[in-house]
């Protein structure tokens, strides 16, 4: 009794499942189908075990579990009637799989069955195991598949074929014994075999390479034949699709032909003219014979080259690319792209017509073109690539910008042949799509218009237009905040005209409107308001006649509830207010950021820094100080005893502030590698608020160096000093900020140097320069050293542009001192002296050493001088 | 293996038919399969039929109200799994006289028999309609 045909119960669950209406209700249902089956498998009903089994796969398919089943199947297979085996196996294949330790006990009767009298039921064993056999099932099952692909039944034969290649994946040392067999295959007429035999050799191709040299050496021209005889058999009807003779065994031939041509100019050349025939031979007005155009096509650009083939296959994209249904288009994009690296030329005369690819309706299509073109551009079509590809950015669908914007981006970087191309390249991004561009991408532009100082009024003036047209698009805000705080002065005041530009009458009010629409529009966030604060601080130097105005503005978020806003807003406008004559000292314009620097941080050197509080502090794009991961622990570590008292943290950042330590210099200032991670940077800003004392308890340290010995040991990168460059703002708690500005302007630290004399070194001496050094110690403080240096020109010729760096180990926390001067006369008319402070955390263990190195210009020419210092006089 | 997965879905996107060539868990099919309904049945009649998801290609056509969906390797014949949809449904209709949602809802074990003949661990066993159908008539006349 077939249980399907009568079984009106299976019928019955099926149309109570269709009938819910929710996946509550179908969950209920299956529920109770499933208790009921249970039931029955446990009281070993027979008459019910199809149809058990039936209502399981339906219940599997619909994602149900159904493990419970698995030894019903085994049950039916083991029985001896055909329909049982039948839909034993066949649960076996959708309920089981090759992980699940059942399958171990089927492989027994796997074995019967491949050798049963009924050549059915040795079908339906090779097609389970074809399907579904294990590694284990492969080794003992081997011989008896071997074997059926002798099988008289052609039937057989084919899923033996199948069977094998299953195998052989499993196991590939078994490929060899079934080299011969499969070859043996390739000569059979029925299509079935041959087209499964075909599939078993381009497997075994895969695994062992002494079958791919086998079926190349006597193979190729078999293959090459019966192709040939595919292509020109007469119509047969049960094979025939759209006028081709089985287009499936077309394209399995021409996918082994393609294997065993590549890389082997012989079996290349013997497969020519069939592939020459079929390229130029098959009907194109159907998708039958376009599939095997299209694997034929990829054949010709796998094989060994021949250059007239290869230009039938691209006149045959070309064709394909301009057809009008997508997918053939689609498959010839794809096409394309493997040909680019076969024939990059044919693939660029296609240009204009995939860049109309990149603009379809079609997501699919759409991804591919966008993809081809990414590989397309070079440095000679990258302009014209690029306006095409950024016009498309103003209409694309908003779900495919992120994707546009990524490869235009990358693009534009990657090929850009002039900054100011780039800039404006850019700035169109920014202004299309600024919310799909990802952080580096607009930090990286920040650092090339920091570089590119002919162009910063051009920049500015750009970014300026940009945003009134723009202002939703949170990235071009960034830039433009930014560079409105930088260079304001430019923009007011149209300084370094370019003569493609029209001037344009900014005020400086209106420049300060563009900054409070910023801060003030509601979809800005945190890194905005606070970049935008900033640059307000900025401009209130730049812009005196704004400074009341601007003072206002930042006094509205002193009770701003976002703790960063507030902070800021307390801290500048302590600046703004109290401290005029330093003011512009302390916004003076950033140093140029260091390209190769920034390149490098982003590679993900940033472990590299963490050690060294200067290089680990993180930077906002305008100079906001921001402690990052070395600090963090310096914090966490202060509960944690040991380690002396006031943190690295808020010293360091205070000691920005005060210009004191003017560490994250030029040369560490690589400011806008900050993962800009607002969560990290609150918390951390929490953190120092939450210490106070570490910041006040620091105070002293820094103004008398009183209570040096207490900063903790922390390991100096190159601490580079350069009188204009001074962090703006710090992090720290507020108040310890507004007694450290006071005590500043009131009175410059002054250092009495009234401790134990110290000779003087002749620290460095080259051809050119001599730098003596004069030591002198702090009562009460014997760790640290005041050294102070002095410079001299030992040459006829003056050095501009002159900077000292030093670097010292971990045990030592080096200080640098501004410089009195950047530019060194020669010998008769004075000197360069700078003050350094130097603590040795092992005093009186470890003697000092220091490395330096001095940069300077002479002649116009840079002249970098480098050295080691190890002769300090003992005990310092 | 060219074939990974073989779907048949109504209009609504409820599964049909299920047939997996690679191990997946039930877990990852049930996560799997609404993603990839849900892109396709989203796509309009004269878009391409072919959809990248993850690391799977599928190539699907519908057929009234019944969407057939083949998930691919990379590197398989799109257009030939395209031809191979048509051919799965027109040995349907031969057996079943034009195929619907309902045949195989029924008899969805006969439509997996077929599917048996014609597709073996991911790879095409045979094409001809009478051989695919053969056994499967035979066992309907043994009834």
């Amino acid at each position: 009794m077939n249980p399907f045909s009568s079984g009106t119960r299976l019928r019955d669950m099926i149309r109570a499942i269709r009938a819910c209406k929710t996946a509550a209700e179908e969950r209920a249902v299956v529920r109770k189908e499933c208790a009921a089956i249970r039931a029955s498998i446990n009281e070993n009903d027979h008459d019910y075990r199809h149809r058990n089994l039936a209502k399981l796969m339906f219940i599997h398919m619909l994602g149900y579990p159904t493990h419970f089943g698995q030894m019903e199947c085994l049950k039916l297979i083991a029985s001896v009637g055909f329909p049982e085996k039948r839909i034993g196996y066949l649960g076996l294949m959708l309920l089981l799989d090759e992980r699940q330790e059942v399958l171990m006990l089927v492989t027994n009767s796997l074995k019967q069955d491949l050798n049963h009298t009924n050549q059915y039921i040795v079908g339906l064993a090779l097609c389970a195991l074809g399907n579904i056999c294990s590694a284990e099932m492969a080794r003992d099952l081997a011989p008896e598949v071997e074997r059926l692909l002798q099988f008289r039944d052609p039937n057989i034969r084919k899923k033996a074929a199948l069977c094998s290649i299953r195998i052989i994946k499993k196991v590939p040392e078994l490929a060899e014994n079934f080299i011969n067999p499969a070859a043996t295959l390739l000569k059979e007429k029925h299509h079935g075999v041959l087209i499964t035999g075909v599939q078993l050799c381009t497997d075994l191709c895969k695994v062992s390479e002494e079958a791919l040299e086998y079926f190349r050496k006597k193979c190729t021209e078999g293959l090459v034949k019966t192709l040939k005889d595919v292509v020109n058999s007469p119509y047969a009807p049960e094979y025939d699709i759209a006028g081709i003779a089985d287009p499936f065994l077309h394209i399995r031939l021409l996918k082994l032909l393609r294997v065993l041509g590549q890389g082997d100019a012989d079996a290349s050349e013997c497969m020519n003219d069939i592939l020459a025939q079929v390229a130029t031979k098959t009907e194109s007005n159907k998708n039958a014979g376009n599939a095997i155009l299209y694997e034929c096509v990829e054949t010709i650009m796998s094989i060994e080259d021949s250059g007239g083939l290869r230009v039938l296959a691209i006149n045959i994209l070309g064709r394909f690319l301009s057809n009008r249904d997508n997918n053939i288009r689609y498959v010839a994009l794809n096409m394309l792209m493997k040909a680019i690296t076969v024939d990059a030329q044919a693939v660029q005369r296609h240009r204009a017509t995939i860049l109309e690819c990149v603009k379809d309706s079609d997501a699919s299509i759409r991804k591919r073109a966008l993809e081809l073109v990414y590989v397309l551009v070079n440095e000679s079509n990258v302009k014209p690539l690029t306006k095409e590809l950024i016009d498309y950015l103003e209409v694309s669908d908003e779900e495919f910008k992120g994707d546009l914007t990524a490869k235009i981006c990358s693009i534009v970087t990657k090929f850009s042949p002039e900054k100011i191309w780039y800039i404006d390249q850019m700035l169109k991004v920014l202004s299309e799509a600024g919310n799909f561009v990802k952080d580096e991408v607009w930090h990286a532009l920040i650092v090339v218009i920091s570089n590119a100082s002919v162009l910063h009024g051009y920049t500015v003036r750009a970014l300026y237009r940009a945003f009134q047209l723009s202002a939703e698009q949170e990235s071009l805000v960034r830039v433009a905040i930014w560079c409105i705080g930088e260079y304001g002065d430019m923009l007011v005041n149209n300084v370094g005209m370019l003569d493609i530009e029209d001037p344009i009458t900014v005020t400086e009010s209106d420049a300060v409107d563009v900054i409070e629409v910023a801060i003030k529009h509601h979809t800005s966030d945190l890194t905005t308001k606070s970049m935008g604060l900033i640059a307000l601080l900025k401009l209130s130097s730049r812009f005196p006649s704004c400074s009341e105005r601007i003072k206002d503005i930042v006094v509205q978020y002193k009770g701003s509830l976002v703790l960063e806003l507030q902070q800021r807003s307390i801290e500048l406008n302590s600046i703004i207010a109290k401290h005029q004559n330093i003011r512009s000292t302390l916004v003076e314009r950033m140093p140029v950021l260091d390209e190769a620097t920034f390149i490098g941080k982003k590679a993900g050197s940033m472990q590299s820094t963490v050690s060294s509080p200067v290089g680990a502090s993180i930077n906002l794009p305008n100079g906001v100080a921001k402690p990052s991961a070395a600090p963090l622990v310096d914090l966490l570590d202060l509960g944690s005893d040991e380690v002396p008292a006031p943190s690295s943290s808020g010293g360091d950042l205070l000691h920005d502030l005060l210009g004191v330590d003017l560490a994250p210099a030029s040369k560490q200032s690589g400011v806008n590698h900050s993962p800009n991670n607002n969560g990290t940077d609150v918390l951390l800003d929490l953190l120092s608020i939450g210490s106070p004392t570490q910041s006040s308890s620091s105070l002293p340290d820094m103004l008398s160096s009183s209570q040096g010995n207490k900063t903790p040991v922390s390991p100096l990168g190159l601490a580079s000093p350069s009188s204009n460059s001074i962090q703006a703002t710090s992090s720290a708690g507020a108040a310890p900020v507004i007694d450290l500005l006071d005590g500043f302007a009131a009175s410059t630290p002054k250092h009495e140097n009234n401790g134990t004399a110290y000779p003087s070194v002749v620290a460095f001496e080259s051809s050119n320069l001599r730098m003596v050094f004069n030591f002198s110690k702090q009562p009460g403080n014997p760790q640290t050293t005041v050294i102070e240096a002095t410079f001299m020109n030992l040459s006829p010729n003056v050095y501009t542009d002159f900077i000292f760096q030093a670097a010292v180990p971990k045990f030592l926390q080096l200080h640098l001192e501004p410089a009195s001067g950047n530019t060194l006369p020669t010998s008769d008319n004075g000197s360069i002296t700078q003050t350094l402070r130097v603590t040795n955390s092992q005093h009186g263990k470890k003697s000092l050493v220091m490395r330096i190195r001095i940069a300077y210009k002479m002649n116009n020419k840079d002249v970098l001088e480098e050295g080691q210092i190890n002769k300090f006089p003992p005990g310092l | 293996m060219g074939i990974r997965f073989i779907l048949m879905v109504n209009k609504q996107g409820q599964t049909r038919l299920a047939q997996y060539y690679e191990y997946l868990t039930l877990e990852e099919r049930r996560a799997l399969e609404p993603e990839i309904v849900r892109k396709c049945l989203a796509r309009a009649e004269q878009q391409c039929s072919f959809v990248e998801h993850r690391n799977y290609k599928i190539v699907y056509r519908r057929y009234a109200s019944l969407f057939f969906l083949v998930g691919v390797d990379n590197d398989e014949n799109e257009l030939a799994i395209l031809e191979f949809i048509h051919l799965l449904v027109e040995t349907m209709d031969r057996h079943f006289g034009n195929v619907c949602e309902l045949d195989i809802m029924f008899h969805l074990e006969k439509a997996h028999f077929m599917l048996e003949e014609m597709v073996m661990n991911g790879c095409i066993v045979e094409t001809n309609k009478s051989s695919i159908l053969a056994p499967i008539q035979l066992m309907d006349k043994m009834n």
